[in-house]
């Protein structure tokens, strides 16, 4: 028997109709509500005052020279996984790669003094810096991993970056499904001790899910700002003027936010 | 049983809340609320409760990006996670450890509204954005959560000076009895709500109120902050208090299930006790 003829225990049983109805009622009404919202530029546009909130308020925190935890040699896991691009298939990124990458450069260029391209051999010559570090994905995931190569200050200092240069924007080998990869930082993350363009990933050469032969590492943001397969760095005033303008691929495509602090 | 459920308590008077009481119209006397809310609580309580739905439902979009929930600094799919949801062979799994259930239809995979399946973690009903965007989940989530942080302080000190946590939340000692304790547990288990003279709440209501109050929602701040790079980098305390950033985000996760739960409990405990009642007291006040 299902139907319950206990007087005492009717009460009890409306209730949790009405919890169990109320809750499903008031669930369907603040979705529908909420996907209404989520869909209107002018409450976008206020939710992206949090964003705003969030950079102004790490940066207070962080001061320029903040630094990224590092780790010991114990703490490294087993792989730093690859996402995005795993493999490009770019025809000339192919090339590259059946060479071992022999002839690949880095050219720097935009508002500097000295615009250079340098061969990779050149700078896996250069001062070499290394950290173990936490990969920190936007999806949720980490990664602990021990990274090598040389300083981005040391490169611009090399190029000599103009005064007017705000953004470093790189340019990448890969192609994704709505165009090339690509991303920006400012010229503090640029300047910041850790960042690097890094060629070795736990003392070996960098992996190709991992962007061989050249990746960035801006140690302070979420794994999207860190541009694999990185072939061209381009000193802007504004990265708001190149690609989508919003300063990276994810920026463009997904509508991910372009200070990736949190 | 029905019978003492549906009798309005003793009425309570407290020093803030003594006026209200004493002009009360004849009316109001027969349902007068047990205790009449302060401005404060009031506001803050709605606030709070919008930021924190959102909150959650945006936060369970963003878990879909990676279901999977580890312990430690670093976790990733190449590594050992201990809660997982997902699918396998056209089957929805939720595994805890080593146990996993089942879950086709709730979890892991289901129908959706154009009848094919869909392998998303958490289904569309429960998550702000419906659809799936990472990006959107994040900004409602980290918006609200702003909103809900400087909620809870401007609570939490309010509370603290004006003596409502000292004048309501605050167990005394013989409370902590636990012939006490015990007493008050197994009337809430037989739905017999009783609160001393004098008193606002029983002891139950005031350690569930302490816990959510000063544990549980100072806990989702303090591990949400732990999961962003940029403020680890500035403060360590946060991610280490809890032994890394995975295990921040496993407390997070879990402290906000918590929270779910007591919410669960507590708009229960309102439809069992005295809804309407109740509701006045917590909106427009009641006693005037």
């Amino acid at each position: 028997m299902t139907d319950d003829t206990s007087g005492a225990s009717s009460p009890l049983i409306l209730s949790r109709r009405a919890l169990v109805g109320s809750l499903a009622i008031a669930s369907g009404g603040l979705l529908s509500g909420c996907d209404v919202l989520n869909a209107n530029q002018g409450w976008r546009d206020t939710l992206r005052l949090a964003e705003t909130g969030n950079m102004v308020v790490q940066r207070a925190l962080l001061g320029r020279d903040g630094l990224a935890r590092e780790y010991s040699p114990r703490d490294i896991g087993r792989s730093v996984p690859s996402n995005g691009t795993r493999s490009p298939s770019d025809a000339e990124y192919v090339a590259q790669a059946s060479t071992g990458f022999a002839d690949w450069t880095l050219a720097i260029d935009g508002l500097v003094e000295k615009p250079t391209r340098f061969a990779l051999g050149q700078i896996r010559a250069m001062p070499r810096q290394t950290q173990i570090t936490r990969h920190d994905c936007v999806e949720g995931w980490s990664a602990i991993g021990k990274w090598s190569g040389v300083n981005l200050g040391y490169l611009l200092d090399r190029v000599k970056v103009r005064d007017s240069a705000r953004y470093l924007v790189f340019h990448c080998a890969d192609t994704l499904r709505s165009g090339p990869y690509y991303e920006s930082i400012d010229m503090i993350d640029a300047r910041h001790p850790q960042s690097m363009m890094a060629w070795a990933l736990n003392d070996e050469l960098l992996p190709i899910g991992n962007g061989a032969p050249l990746r960035l590492r801006v140690e302070r943001q979420l794994g999207y700002k860190h541009a694999k397969y990185v072939r061209r760095i381009e000193a802007v005033a504004d990265y708001r003027l190149v690609y989508g303008g919003g300063g990276g691929y994810w920026e463009d495509s997904a509508g991910y936010e372009w200070y990736a602090g949190i | 049983m029905i019978a003492p459920m549906n009798q309005p308590p003793q009425p309570m008077p407290i020093a803030a809340d003594a006026a209200n009481d004493t002009d009360s119209h004849a009316a109001d006397t027969a349902h007068s609320p047990p205790h009449t809310h302060g401005a404060t609580t009031r506001i803050w309580h709605w606030v709070n409760l919008v930021a924190l739905v959102v909150l959650f439902m945006s936060g369970l979009m963003i878990f879909n990006a990676h279901p999977d929930l580890y312990w430690g600094e670093a976790g990733n799919r190449d590594e050992p996670s201990w809660l997982a949801i997902g699918n396998a062979n056209e089957q929805g799994y939720l595994r805890i450890g080593g146990l996993e259930v089942e879950t086709t239809g709730v979890l892991g995979r289901y129908r959706n509204d154009e009848g094919s399946f869909s392998n998303r973690a958490i289904p569309p009903w429960a998550t702000i954005p419906s659809d799936y965007s990472l990006a959107d989940a994040r900004r409602w989530h980290f918006f609200f959560a702003w909103i809900f942080a400087f909620g809870l302080l401007f609570f939490m000190v309010l509370s603290l000076i004006n003596g409502h946590v000292r004048k309501a939340i605050a167990m005394r000692g013989r409370q902590w009895h636990p012939r006490v304790l015990w007493r008050t547990v197994v009337d809430h288990a037989r739905l017999k709500f009783h609160t001393e003279a004098g008193e606002v709440y029983n002891p139950l209501q005031k350690l569930s109120y302490i816990a959510v109050i000063f544990v549980a929602l100072p806990l989702m701040i303090i591990t949400g902050l732990a999961m962003s790079p940029g403020v680890d980098a500035a403060l360590h305390w946060p991610s280490m208090l809890f032994g890394g950033r995975q295990s921040a985000r496993s407390i997070h996760f879990i402290s906000a299930f918590a929270l779910f739960g007591f919410l669960i409990m507590h708009v229960a405990l309102v439809l069992i006790h005295k809804p309407l009642t109740l509701l006045r007291g917590m909106t427009i006040g009641g006693g005037k």
